[in-house]
C-alpha cells in the first residue's frame, strides 16, 4: 500500500516521463541545422563582444541590501492594513515603532557615510571670447594653463 | 538533431500525416518578431491591438528571434541595420519566414533613387516571402499578408530537396 509519500513519488516519476516525452516528440520533428550567428549569444543583433560575468561595484550590495530591509517592511504593512481595522490604535502604534527602528537604522548608515559615493569630477568646458571652447579641469589650479580643446 | 526533418528522399505515410500535421500547428501559431523601423511599426502595432485583433489567427508578438516564426520588416531597412537583420533573421529558428511590409522594405520606398542610407529591398540581405505593398499598408493588408503566408505553409514539405533543386536555390 502507497503512503502519502509514495503519492508524491508517482507524482514526480509522471511527471518526468511527460517531460521525457515532449522532449523527445521535440527532436524527432524540429528541423536542427545550427550555424555560427545562430548559436552566437542574442544581444538584439548586435555582436557580443566582452565575458557576460563583470563585476559591479560593490557599494551596490549597500544599495541592495537596504532595499531588501524596507522591502520586507512593507510586505508586512500590507496584512497590517488588512487587520488594522480590528486591532485598532495598539497595531497603529506596534507598526510605528517598527517603522521608526528602521528608520533609525536609515538615519544612523546616512550618518556614517555608507551611501557617499566618490563622484568623478566632472570637466566643464567653457566658451572663452576669442579662444573657444575650452576645457578646464575643476581640480587644475588656476595657473595651470587650460586645455585647448577647438577653436 | 532532427530525426525526421529532411530525411526523406520521397514522400510516404510518415511524412504525409507528418506534414499535416506540422503544417497546421505552424500556420496557426505565427509568432511574429517586431521589428518595427519606421511608421509602418504603428500599423503592425495597430495591427496587433483589439480592432484587428492579430490574436484570433494565433499571431502574437515576440521580442526574441530565439521564440519567433516570422519576421515581419516593417519599415525602412537603412544601411545600418540590414546587417542586424541578417543577424537576427540567422539567430531565428526553423522554419522562419519574412514578411516585407511597406514599400520601404520591398524596394526602398521613397528613398528608391536618391536614399544614400537606404537599402533597396529588404530581400537583398534576407529571403522574403511575402510582400505587402503599402505606405504605409492598412492592417487589412498586414492581416491578408498573413493569410498568403499561411496558403504558403500549407504546401510545405520535410522532404529532403533534390540535389537540382538545392542549387537552383542558391542561385
Amino acid at each position: 500500500m502507497l503512503t502519502d509519500f509514495g503519492y508524491v513519488l508517482l507524482f514526480i516519476i509522471t511527471g518526468a516521463i511527460f517531460v521525457g516525452i515532449a522532449l523527445f516528440a521535440a527532436k524527432l520533428i524540429r528541423p536542427n541545422r545550427p550555424n555560427d550567428i545562430k548559436l552566437m549569444t542574442y544581444e538584439c543583433g548586435e555582436v557580443p563582444f566582452g565575458d557576460a560575468r563583470v563585476q559591479f561595484n560593490n557599494r551596490f550590495y549597500i544599495i541592495g541590501l537596504m532595499f531588501l530591509i524596507f522591502e520586507v517592511e512593507i510586505l508586512l504593512l500590507f496584512p497590517w492594513a488588512v487587520v488594522f481595522k480590528d486591532i485598532g490604535w495598539f497595531a497603529f502604534a506596534a507598526m510605528f515603532v517598527f517603522v521608526f527602528l528602521i528608520f533609525i537604522g536609515f538615519i544612523y548608515e546616512l550618518g556614517k557615510g555608507q551611501l557617499k559615493w566618490d563622484l568623478p569630477i566632472p570637466v566643464i568646458p567653457e566658451y572663452q571670447e576669442g579662444v573657444g571652447v575650452i576645457e578646464r579641469d575643476v581640480h587644475e589650479k588656476a595657473t595651470a594653463e587650460p586645455r585647448l580643446t577647438a577653436k | 538533431m532532427g530525426m525526421l526533418d529532411m530525411k526523406y528522399r520521397d514522400s510516404n505515410i510518415i511524412v504525409v500525416s507528418l506534414e499535416k500535421a506540422l503544417n497546421w500547428a505552424r500556420k496557426n501559431s505565427l509568432w511574429y518578431e517586431q521589428f518595427g523601423l519606421a511608421c509602418c511599426a504603428i500599423e503592425m502595432m495597430a495591427t496587433a491591438a483589439s480592432r484587428y485583433d492579430f490574436d484570433r489567427f494565433g499571431i502574437i508578438p515576440r521580442s526574441s528571434p530565439r521564440q519567433a516564426d516570422v519576421m515581419i520588416v516593417a519599415g525602412t531597412v537603412t544601411l545600418k541595420m540590414a546587417s542586424r537583420i541578417e543577424r537576427l533573421y540567422e539567430q531565428m529558428s526553423e522554419p522562419r519566414y519574412v514578411i516585407s511590409m511597406g514599400s520601404c522594405s520591398n524596394c526602398g520606398g521613397p528613398y528608391w533613387e536618391h536614399g544614400y542610407h537606404v537599402l533597396k529591398g529588404v530581400d537583398k540581405v534576407v529571403p522574403v516571402d511575402v510582400y505587402i505593398p503599402g505606405c504605409p499598408p492598412r492592417p487589412e493588408a498586414l492581416l491578408e499578408g498573413f493569410l498568403k503566408l499561411q496558403e504558403k505553409i500549407t504546401g510545405e514539405t520535410i522532404i529532403e530537396k533534390k540535389e537540382t533543386e538545392k542549387k537552383s536555390d542558391k542561385a
